[in-house]
C-alpha cells in the first residue's frame, strides 16, 4: 500500500500556517478563518480515510497489525545511528491521528465563533495550524529524534497560543510558566534520547521496540546506581512526558495555562498535546515493558496513580471552571499513566495498554466537550468564575445537554464514552495492584462529584443577577458542541481490543460486572453528593469545608506547590546560585570578553591608514606581496 | 572531436546567442520602448540558466583546450542562478537610471560577455585559454564599474579597477610565461606531469596566483575591492562580490587541486598565510565601516579568507565544501546587497545609521537582510553555518587546528559588525527611518529567490551530498 499520501496531513496545516503567518496583514479575518477549517478539513478527511485503509483494507497480516514507515535520512552519523524523516503508521499513530483531525477540526470550527472580533484573529489560525502540523509530526514521527523536535514544536506553538492575549500580564507568565517547566522537563527526555543513542546506537521506533531486537535483549549492558542503564534513560523521557502530560511534581504549568483562550485549552490542554507524554509512553511500550522487568514502567503507575490522586482533590476546591477542568484533565491523563503502568504485553495481559489508549481517546471527545461548553459559558457570562454563573440553563439550552453528555460520561456513567475506558483501566489496576485500584476507584468518586458540582453551579443553582440577560452561542460554536456530545454517547461502543494492543494482536475484551457496578456505584454516589450540596443553594458545602478545615485550605491553594517552587527558584537558585555566578560572570569572563574586543576595535583603528585610496599604494602592495611571497617561499618555506 | 561535441559548449553558445539576440534587439526597438528591452533580457538569460541545467557529461574538446565535466557544469548553473538573480535585482535601477541615458542594453552585453568569459574561465584546459577566459571576464567590469558616468566616484573606481586589473594580469601572464619556460608545456594535463618543484616553477606559480588572488581580493591583492565597490553601481558591486569572486575561487581550486598538485607543499602553506592575514585584515576593517557597500567589500574580503581554509586540504572533502559554501555565499551576498540596491534605489541612502528602525517601516527588506547577515555570519539554522561548519569541518579534518581556531575567533568578530547592522534595522530607533517603500515585481522576486536559497540550501542535505559526489568526479582528489 502506498502511504506516500499520509505526508500531506502535516503538510497541509503547515502551509495554511505559513499562508497565513505571511500574508497576515493583507487577508482578512473571515478569510483566514475559512482557510484554516478548510486545511484542516482536508486534513481530517485524508486522516480518516488513512485510518480505513489501514485498520479495514490493508493493515492486518495474519491477524497481526503491521507497522508501515516511510522516511529518508536526514542527518547521517553512523550507519546505524541517523535522525530519519518520515511518517510511521501503526495503530496508535493511526488513532492519534483522528483524534488530532476529529479535536482540532471542531476546535477550528468553534474559533471562529469565540475569536471573533479578536485582533489576533488571523495569528491565532496561523498559531492553530501550527500546532496542528506539529501534532501531526509528533504522532506521526518514526523515531526518537524526529518526535523530539515535533515535541519542542508543539512546545513552541502551545506557549504561542497561551500568550494569545499578550496584553495581559498574567497571560505572558502562564506562557512563560508553561514553556520553562516543559522545557525544563524536556532536558530529561533530551538526555534520556542521547543516552538510547549511546547504548543501542538507534533511535528509529521500530528497531528499539523489537522485543527480540537488540535493544531489549541487551538492557543489561550496562548499569548505573543499581538500575540498568536503558532504564534511566526511559525514566528521563518518562520525565519529558510527565512534564508535558503535567504530571506530579511538573503538573504546575496547566492550570496557569488556562489563561490562553478556551478553544486552545480545549485542543491542546485537554486532548492532544498533553495526551503526548502518554503516547510517547505508549510509543516505547515494548522498550518500558521488557527493560528491566518493567521497573520503568511502575515508576509511571506510581507517578500516574499519585497525580490523578492529587488533582481530583484539588479539582473539588476550585472556583474557576476552566482551572477545576485543568485539573480534572491532569487526573485523567494521570488515569491513563497508570493504566499503562500496570499493563502487561502478551493478549488480554495487555489490557492496561489498550484501556489506556481507549481512555485517551475517549477522553479527548469529551473533556473537549467540557472545555468548549465552558468556553460557551465564559463567552455568554464573561467570566471564569462558579459565582458569576448559575440557573443558566434556561438561557442556553444546547449548552447545557452537551455539558450534561459529558459530565456524565468523565463520571463513568453507563452507556457514556468514559464508562467503557474507565472500567478498563480499573480492570486492569485491579488485576495488578490493588493499591492502585484503589486510588483509582476513589477517584472515579472524586472526578464525578467535583465535575457535577461545577455543572450543577453553572446550570443550576441560584441565578446570578446578569448584567445583559446570557443567550446561547452562535451555531459555529454550538455545532462542534453537538457533534462532540455524539461522540461522547458513541466512541465508547467502538471495539477498542481489537484494534490496539500492546502486541498488536488483539482480543476479545469483557465487561467485568462486579467491577463495573463497582465504579458505576462511586460515580453515582459523587453524583448524587455533588446533587445534594450544589442543585439548590445551601450551606452543605460550606459546612463541608468548615469539617475539613486547613486541609480545604491547603487544597484550595492547590497544596501551595507554585509557592514551594517559587521559594526554590527565587530563593535559593536565584539568590544563593545564579547571583554569585553572574557577578563572577560580569566582572571577569565578561572583562576579559571586553578587553579583547576592545583590543581589537582598536587595532582595526590602528591599521586603518593602510586603505589610502590611493592607487600608487595599492600598486605598491600588490607588487611587494608578490616579491615577498615569493622570496618566501623560495628560500624560507620550500620544503 | 565531432560537430555533436559542440553541444559540450551549451553554456558558451547559448550566452553567445543571447548576447548577438541582444544586439540585434538593440538596433531594432525603437528608442522610446527601449527600456522594455529588460524584459527580454530576463526571459532570455530566464531560458538560458533553465537549458543549461539539463545534465551533461563530460567530454574534452579542440585537443583539450576547453573540457567540462560534472563539477564544472553544476559550477556554471550556480552562475548562472546567481546572475540572474543579479538581473532580477537591477532591472529597476536600469530602467530608471540608465535608459534615460539611453545606454541600458551596453550593461547586459557587457555583463554577458564578462560571464561568458569565466564560462571559458573555468572550462579552460590550457593556460591559453585560460588567460583570454580571465581578461574577457575582467575588462568588460571596467567598464561596468564606471557606468555611472555623471558620478565622479564611480569613474574613479572605474580607473582603479582596470589598473588594479592590468597589474595582476599582467603579473599573471608573466607567472604562465615563465611556467611555460620550465615544463614546455601550456596545456594542463601536461603541466601535471613535467612539472616539477624547482625555484622557477615556484617563482612562476606565485606570480600567477597573484592573477587570482587578486580577484578573490586575498590580502595583500585587496586593496582595490573597497573602494571600487563604493564607486561602483550597486549590481557591478554584487556581481564583483559574487560572480567573480566565485568564479575566480572555483578555477583557482581546480588548478591547485589538479595542475598545480605537486606543489601542494608550497600552496599549503601559502593558503595558511593568506587564509590568516585575509581573514584578520577583513574583519578588522570591516568593524569600522559605516557605508554599506564598504562595509560588504570587506565582509566579503573576510568570507574569502574562510574560504581559503576549505581549499588548504586538496581533499575531496575540502572540494565539495568550498563549492558548497561558495554557493550559499553567493546567495546570502545577493540578498544583502539586493536590500542595500532597494533602499539606495529608492532614498539614495547608503550609510548603516539610515538603516536604523527599518524594521518598523520595512519589515520584510530588514528579514532578508537578516537571514542574509545571519548567513554571512554563520548563524544556524540558515544555510551560511552550515557552509561554515564544513568548511572547518574539512580543514580540521587535516589537521589544521589552530587556522580554524583562528577562523572561529574571526567568526565572533565578523558576528559583532554583521549584528551592528541588525541592531540598527531591529533595535534601533530613527525619526527620520528610511519610509516605506513597495518594491516592484522583479526586485522582489529576486529579494524572495535569495532569501529562500538561504534557508533552502542548508536544511537540504540531499544538495550537499550531491556536490560531494560531484567532488570525486575530477581528477586529483585522490592523490
Amino acid at each position: 500500500m502506498n502511504l506516500s499520501f499520509t505526508i500531506l496531513i502535516p503538510l497541509i496545516p503547515l502551509s495554511v500556517f505559513l499562508i497565513l503567518g505571511i500574508l497576515s496583514q493583507e487577508i482578512k479575518p473571515a478569510v483566514s478563518g475559512y482557510i484554516g477549517v478548510f486545511g484542516l478539513f482536508v486534513s481530517t478527511i485524508l486522516s480518516y480515510f488513512t485510518a480505513y485503509q489501514y485498520f479495514f483494507v490493508f493493515g492486518k497480516l495474519e491477524g497481526v497489525y503491521q507497522t508501515f514507515t516511510q522516511k529518508t535520512v536526514w542527518m547521517n552519523f553512523t550507519d546505524t545511528l541517523h535522525i530519519d524523516m518520515g511518517v510511521l503508521i501503526d495503530p496508535i499513530s493511526v488513532m492519534m491521528l483522528i483524534v488530532v483531525s476529529t479535536i482540532s477540526l471542531m476546535v477550528h470550527i468553534y474559533s471562529r465563533g469565540y475569536m471573533k472580533g479578536d485582533d489576533g484573529y488571523t495569528r491565532f489560525f496561523s498559531y492553530l495550524s501550527l500546532f496542528t502540523f506539529s501534532m501531526y509530526g509528533l504522532v506521526l514521527a518514526t523515531n526518537l529524534f524526529q518526535i523530539y523536535i515535533f515535541w519542542e514544536l508543539v512546545g513552541v506553538s502551545s506557549f504561542l497560543l497561551i500568550g494569545h492575549y499578550y496584553t495581559k500580564p498574567s497571560a505572558v507568565a502562564a506562557a512563560k510558566k508553561a514553556f520553562i517547566v516543559t522545557r525544563f522537563a524536556d532536558l530529561g527526555f533530551l538526555i534520556g534520547i542521547l543516552i538510547i543513542g549511546f547504548y543501542t546506537s538507534t533511535y528509529d521506533f521500530e528497531t528499539l521496540n523489537n522485543p527480540e531486537g537488540s535493544a531489549i535483549l541487551n538492557w543489561a549492558s550496562g548499569s548505573f546506581m543499581g538500575l540498568s542503564i536503558l532504564t534511566w534513560a526511559l525514566i528521563l523521557i518518562f520525565i519529558g512526558g510527565a512534564g508535558k502530560s503535567a504530571m506530579f511534581p511538573l503538573h504546575i504549568w496547566l492550570s496557569d495555562a488556562m489563561e490562553g483562550p478556551t478553544p486552545v485549552s480545549a485542543l491542546i490542554h485537554a486532548a492532544t498535546m498533553v495526551v503526548a507524554g502518554v503516547y510517547l509512553v505508549a510509543r516505547l511500550f515494548p522498550m518500558y515493558y521488557f527493560v528491566e522487568d518493567g521497573f520503568a514502567l511502575n515508576v509511571v503507575a506510581f507517578v500516574g496513580a499519585f497525580s490523578s490522586l492529587f488533582a481530583a482533590v484539588i479539582a473539588v476546591t476550585q472556583t474557576d471552571i476552566k482551572r477545576v477542568l485543568a485539573f480534572s484533565t491532569m487526573s485523567q491523563l494521570g488515569y491513563m499513566m497508570l493504566a499503562l503502568g500496570v499493563s502487561g504485553y502478551d493478549g488480554h495481559e495487555g489490557v492496561g495498554y489498550m484501556a489506556s489508549m481507549f481512555h485517551l481517546f475517549t477522553h479527548a471527545m469529551f473533556k473537549a466537550l467540557l472545555f468548549l461548553g465552558a468556553g460557551s459559558v465564559i463567552h455568554a457570562v464573561h467570566s471564569n468564575f462558579l459565582k458569576d454563573m448559575g440557573g443558566l440553563r434556561k438561557y442556553m439550552p444546547i449548552t447545557n445537554i452537551t455539558f450534561l453528555i459529558a459530565a456524565l460520561a468523565i463520571a463513568g456513567v453507563p452507556p457514556f464514552a468514559g464508562f467503557w475506558s474507565k472500567d478498563e483501566i480499573l480492570v486492569a489496576a485491579f488485576e495488578h495492584n490493588k493499591l492502585i485500584y484503589f486510588i483509582g476507584i476513589f477517584v472515579a468518586g472524586l472526578t464525578a462529584f467535583y465535575m457535577f458540582r461545577i455543572y450543577f453551579g453553572i446550570f443550576w443553582g441560584k441565578e446570578t443577577k446578569y448584567k445583559h440577560a446570557p443567550h446561547e452561542s452562535p451555531v459555529s460554536m454550538t455545532f462542534p458542541l453537538m457533534v462532540l456530545a455524539f461522540l461522547s454517547i458513541v466512541v465508547g461502543f467502538i471495539p477498542f481490543s481489537e484494534f490496539i494492543t500492546a502486541d498488536k494482536a488483539g482480543f476479545e475484551a469483557h465487561l467485568n460486572y462486579p467491577l463495573a457496578a463497582a465504579a458505576v456505584g462511586v460515580g453515582l454516589i459523587g453524583v448524587g453528593l455533588a446533587y445534594l450540596f450544589y442543585k439548590k443553594e445551601n450551606d452543605l458545602a460550606e459546612r463541608f469545608s468548615e469539617a475539613f478545615g486547613s486541609f480545604y485550605v491547603w487544597t484550595f491553594h492547590k497544596f501551595y506547590f507554585d509557592e514551594i517552587y517559587l521559594f526554590i527558584t527565587k530563593k535559593i537558585l536565584f539568590q544563593r546560585v545564579s547571583w554569585p555566578i553572574a557577578k563572577f560572570d560580569k566582572k571577569y569572563v565578561d572583562g576579559t570578553m571586553e578587553g579583547i574586543g576592545n583590543k581589537t576595535v582598536f587595532i582595526s583603528h590602528k591599521i586603518k591608514g593602510l586603505q589610502s585610496g590611493k592607487f600608487q599604494d595599492y600598486a605598491f602592495a600588490l607588487v611587494s606581496g608578490v616579491v615577498v611571497l615569493a622570496l618566501v617561499f623560495i628560500y624560507f618555506l620550500n620544503y | 572531436m565531432t560537430l555533436d561535441s559542440f553541444s559540450f559548449m551549451r553554456h558558451e553558445i547559448l550566452l553567445l546567442a543571447v548576447i548577438i539576440l541582444l544586439l540585434i534587439a538593440e538596433i531594432f526597438i525603437p528608442k522610446n520602448k527601449k527600456s522594455n528591452i529588460v524584459h527580454l533580457v530576463v526571459l532570455l538569460f530566464g531560458v538560458h540558466t533553465v537549458v543549461g541545467i539539463f545534465p551533461m557529461g563530460e567530454e574534452s574538446l579542440f585537443g583539450g583546450m576547453f573540457r567540462t565535466n560534472n563539477l564544472i557544469h553544476f559550477f556554471k548553473n550556480v552562475l548562472n542562478i546567481g546572475v540572474f538573480i543579479l538581473l532580477l535585482q537591477s532591472t529597476d535601477w536600469i530602467q530608471e537610471k540608465i535608459f534615460s541615458q539611453n545606454r541600458g542594453t551596453e550593461f547586459f552585453l557587457l555583463l554577458f560577455s564578462s560571464l561568458l568569459g569565466m564560462y571559458f574561465m573555468i572550462s579552460a584546459g590550457d593556460f591559453l585559454m585560460f588567460y583570454i577566459g580571465l581578461e574577457l571576464s575582467t575588462l568588460p567590469v571596467a567598464a561596468l564599474t564606471a557606468y555611472e558616468t555623471s558620478k565622479r566616484i564611480s569613474s574613479e573606481a572605474g580607473i582603479k579597477f582596470i589598473l588594479s586589473a592590468g597589474l595582476a594580469s599582467g603579473t599573471a601572464l608573466f607567472g604562465i610565461t615563465l611556467l611555460y619556460a620550465s615544463s614546455g608545456s601550456i596545456y594542463f594535463d601536461d603541466i601535471m606531469q613535467l612539472i616539477a618543484s624547482d625555484n622557477l616553477t615556484i617563482l612562476a606559480f606565485i606570480l600567477f596566483f597573484t592573477g587570482l588572488a587578486f580577484k578573490i581580493s586575498l590580502v595583500p591583492f585587496h586593496f582595490w575591492t573597497a573602494d571600487v565597490y563604493e564607486g561602483a553601481p550597486i549590481s557591478v558591486a554584487s556581481y564583483l562580490s559574487v560572480i567573480s569572486k566565485g568564479s575566480a575561487v572555483f578555477i583557482l581550486m581546480i588548478m591547485l587541486f589538479t595542475v598545480l598538485k605537486p606543489l601542494m607543499h608550497i600552496w599549503e602553506n601559502l593558503l595558511y598565510l593568506i587564509a590568516l592575514a585575509t581573514m584578520f585584515m577583513g574583519n578588522l576593517f570591516a568593524l569600522r565601516q559605516q557605508n554599506m557597500k564598504r562595509f560588504l567589500a570587506y565582509s566579503s574580503i573576510a568570507q574569502a579568507g574562510f574560504i581559503l581554509l576549505g581549499m588548504v586540504t586538496g581533499t575531496q572533502l575540502g572540494t565539495a565544501t568550498v563549492v558548497y559554501f561558495v554557493m550559499i555565499y553567493i546567495f546570502s551576498n545577493l540578498a544583502a546587497f539586493g536590500v542595500v540596491q532597494a533602499i539606495s534605489l529608492k532614498t539614495g541612502r547608503e550609510n548603516m545609521n539610515d538603516y536604523e528602525g527599518l524594521y518598523r517601516t520595512n519589515p520584510n527588506l530588514s528579514l532578508v537582510m537578516m537571514l542574509a547577515l545571519f548567513s554571512l555570519a554563520g548563524i544556524p539554522p540558515v544555510a551560511g553555518f552550515f557552509g561554515k561548519f564544513f568548511l572547518f569541518t574539512a580543514a580540521a579534518s587535516k589537521g589544521y587546528y589552530l587556522l580554524v581556531f583562528i577562523a572561529v575567533v574571526n567568526v565572533t568578530i565578523s558576528l559583532y559588525y554583521y549584528l551592528l547592522v541588525v541592531r540598527a534595522m531591529f533595535i534601533r530607533t530613527n525619526e527620520s527611518a528610511i519610509p516605506y517603500f513597495k518594491n516592484k515585481i522583479y526586485m522582489r522576486l529576486g529579494l524572495i529567490i535569495a532569501a529562500a536559497g538561504i534557508l533552502v540550501l542548508g536544511l537540504y542535505s540531499p544538495l550537499y551530498d550531491y556536490i560531494y559526489e560531484l567532488s570525486s568526479s575530477f581528477c586529483g582528489c585522490d592523490l
